[in-house]
């Protein structure tokens, strides 16, 4: 009987994976646990394994093609079997099972998942969730050792292949997979070694921590933002004297009346959204692949909020139609399920811009990496009480820095002053945010 | 210290007991006269005398139950069964009486009684003189069940379970009561119930087993070491109640257990071990613990049948190769 591969789901958010490169040749003999290809999911890419032993027979997908999950990628099989039969049950070059239904495809103008400016889904590791298709039951088969010690060590089950009965995944399974990620020994991992370094002995001084998911793909993302997208930089100083008297009004009455307060915050969120309506060549993506820049229908603010490890962005849908009280509402809850980790999907994609605010920490003013897909980030400082010249006078006053980093692909500097000048009258106006 | 039987042992505990406290005698079947059926009790009767070692009737129900009323009294009584296979005949004395008598006198009556003798198969005696009954007793809430593996362990908890206010259970075995070894000659040597014995320490594979099984386990475990594999063997010693503190702190370290155990597998001292240890360390576990038992059926008598019945060596072996998913 022929064994087809077929594409694993290798992350919660998995639709399908591209296959990156052929690691065995048609024909090859291979055994459980080598890894014939390499797969790009929307996360990493990541190794192929296959759990049979047998020869490759066929490589049923190119490099470069995208192969849904379930979809067939490979056959393996007795060297000269016939595997027409086991083929006719797939659908055609997409490798999809005939009687399955295709897996739904990321619909066009829906941004990929955002995970830029480090946001990553909160996911905990994927120990025991089963998604991975290891057995023909779907299960993944290991001891609670293993899934203890994969746990803790941050490797997700379905990349390694069990090497007890009935493919279990057991201790040692485990730890030759944290070997093979283990860094060397007293050296801060990534970190290249100039021949001339004087080796610190790593017991003494340092404390070595594995690199978590989370932060593998904080670094991957934003690697990919900045050095794929020119960033450029403004920065404005606002008056937000209005606005902060604004605001203690509104919170005034929320607290009277008993209802939410707002923050600083939910001025800029709101305050975005407006001028991303006014000016919706910043509301953009740059998608290469279509070889289109897409202005996109709605306002969808994404907001930068920090966890243990790392950051999510959350985002407020349609910020520009929501009233502030709702803007507050929504963004708690948010942070507080990022902060529990209990967000889902669709509470972090399709953001079409995104701030992050470091005024709480005394910041006076920072720049942030732009979340792809959008095309800008607005970097928030702190207000700070300043002296300022009003109509001749030197007087007290308040002033907060914004930056704006925008992808010079989407955006031009001029377009980008324009959307800056329309955040800033609106905070300095705060009355106008309602016309 | 001095190299003595098991049987001698057994006796030293015992004499040095009713040396030190007037209220303990010993009583059963060929004890006095006869100097006991495996000799355990050799010249006690000469030494103590008729009024405190006591021959009896072929009526274990009746002897336990005056063992059981001599303990309500005060006194301290050593119940001898020839084997424990008879002490099914006196099994509501021991169940019924001796095991509940606390707890229903909300603790006006202490049970400080030991019933003692050999247990589990001894060769081809068929199916009614081979039951090992640890499982057995160690099931009732009331009893404590202590079954040693060595003269020395003998000694010290011998001694403990006689001076136990409740109920003791003391299993001997009729194939090593010839069993030699080192007992250690400190005045007053007491081995506490309940705390069991790390009688080989190793890495990779934890082997629970007690009495004649730990032989086979020890020698399994050398059989491992050949092999390459570092086994740990533990020695309950006491049944009930059991150091599972002890055990899981081995497979915590070993992630992998095997118990063996003469009992039938059903409901047995194996089961009860397997199923406190993934209660416990179920995080630890590195495979589905293993139990290596007699086979589930009355003892055989043919030869052949009744060495595959028993527990045995390679059965052991293969056993740790499974959970160490070794070939």
């Amino acid at each position: 009987m022929p064994i087809p591969v077929e594409m694993p789901k290798m992350s919660d958010t998995m639709e399908e994976g591209v296959l990156v490169a052929w690691l065995a040749e048609e024909g090859d003999a291979v055994s459980s646990g080598d890894i014939i290809a390499q797969v790009e999911t929307d996360k990493a890419t990541m190794d192929l394994e296959v759990y049979d032993d047998g020869v490759l027979l066929k490589k049923v997908i190119p490099e470069g093609a995208a192969v849904p999950i379930g979809g067939l990628i490979a056959v393996l099989g007795k060297a000269g079997e016939d595997i027409s039969g086991l083929l006719a049950g797939y659908d055609g070059a997409a490798g999809v099972p005939a009687e399955a239904p295709a897996a739904e495809t990321v619909a066009p103008d829906t941004p990929a998942p955002s995970t830029g400016d480090g946001a990553v889904q909160p996911t905990a590791p994927e120990v025991v969730s089963g998604t991975a298709s290891a057995g023909n039951d779907g299960r993944i088969k290991s001891s609670p050792l293993a899934r203890s010690l994969a746990k803790e060590h941050g490797i997700a089950l379905h990349q390694i292949a069990g090497s007890g009965p009935e493919g279990r995944i057991v201790k040692r399974d485990i730890e030759a997979a944290i070997r093979k990620h283990a860094p060397a020994p007293g050296v801060a991992p990534g970190y290249p070694v100039p021949g001339t370094m004087i080796e610190m002995p790593a017991e003494d001084v340092s404390e070595t921590v594995r690199i978590s998911q989370m932060r593998k793909t904080i670094a991957r993302r934003l690697s990919e933002s900045k050095f794929t997208s020119p960033h450029f930089y403004l920065t404005v100083d606002v008056d937000v004297e209005q606005a902060v008297a604004a605001r203690a009004r509104i919170n005034k009455q929320a607290e009277a009346a008993g209802g939410v307060k707002i923050s600083f915050n939910d001025l800029v969120t709101k305050a975005c959204a407006l001028a991303l309506r006014a000016h919706p060549a910043v509301n953009a993506s740059w998608i290469e692949q279509e070889g289109v820049i897409r202005q996109h229908g709605h306002a969808h603010v994404a907001v930068a909020v920090a966890i243990d490890d790392g950051l999510v962005t959350p985002v407020i849908r349609h910020a520009d139609r929501k009233g502030l009280t709702q803007i507050a509402t929504e963004t708690r809850e948010l942070a507080q399920r990022a902060r529990d980790r209990t967000l889902q999907p669709e509470d972090w994609e399709g953001s079409t811009f995104t701030t992050s605010n470091l005024g709480m920490y005394g910041v006076e003013e920072f720049t942030a990496i732009i979340n792809p897909p959008n095309a800008c980030i607005l970097a928030i400082g702190a207000i700070r009480d300043e002296a300022v010249v009003k109509e001749g006078a030197v007087v007290p006053g308040k002033r907060m820095k914004l930056t704006l980093s925008s992808d010079h692909r989407v955006v031009d500097g001029a377009v980008a002053a324009a959307f800056i000048g329309t955040v800033r009258s609106y905070l300095e106006e705060p009355l106008s945010m309602l016309l | 210290m001095a190299a003595l039987q098991l049987r001698e042992a057994i006796r030293a505990a015992m004499v040095e007991e009713m040396e030190r406290d007037a209220g303990v005698f010993l009583i059963g079947e060929e004890v006095a006269e006869y100097n006991g059926a495996y000799k355990v009790s050799e010249g006690m009767l000469d030494r103590f005398g008729a009024d405190r070692v006591l021959d009896t009737p072929i009526s274990e129900s009746g002897f336990a139950g005056l063992g059981v009323g001599a303990a309500m009294a005060g006194l301290r009584p050593i119940v001898e069964f020839m084997t424990f296979n008879f002490s099914f005949v006196a099994f509501d004395q021991l169940i019924n009486n001796a095991a509940k008598i606390r707890y229903m006198s909300g603790g006006q009556f202490s049970m400080p009684i030991v019933f003692r003798g050999p247990n589990g198969a001894a060769g081809q005696l068929a199916a009614t003189h081979n039951t090992a009954v640890e499982s057995l007793y160690s099931y009732f809430p009331g009893l404590k069940v202590v079954a040693p593996s060595n003269p020395d362990d003998a000694k010290g908890l011998l001694k403990s379970a006689i001076r136990d206010d409740d109920p003791v259970i003391f299993l001997e075995s009729e194939s090593m009561y010839g069993l030699k070894g080192d007992v250690s000659d400190a005045e007053d040597y007491l081995i506490p119930l309940g705390k069991a014995r790390i009688a080989r320490e190793g890495a990779d594979v934890t082997i629970v087993a007690h009495q004649k099984s730990y032989w086979r386990a020890m020698e399994a475990a050398d059989g491992l070491a050949e092999a390459g594999y570092d086994a740990e063997v533990i020695d309950p010693r006491t049944i009930r109640p059991l150091d599972i503190e002890t055990i899981a702190a081995s497979v915590k370290k070993t992630n992998r257990l095997v118990v063996v155990d003469e009992s039938n597998p059903f409901a047995s001292f194996s089961s009860e071990v397997a199923c406190q240890i993934q209660e416990r360390v179920f995080d630890w576990l590195d495979a589905p613990v293993m139990r290596v038992t007699a086979k589930d059926v009355p003892a055989p008598y043919a030869k052949n049948l009744i060495e595959y019945y028993m527990p045995r060596t390679e059965e052991i072996v293969a056993a740790a190769k499974k959970v160490l998913y070794a070939n």
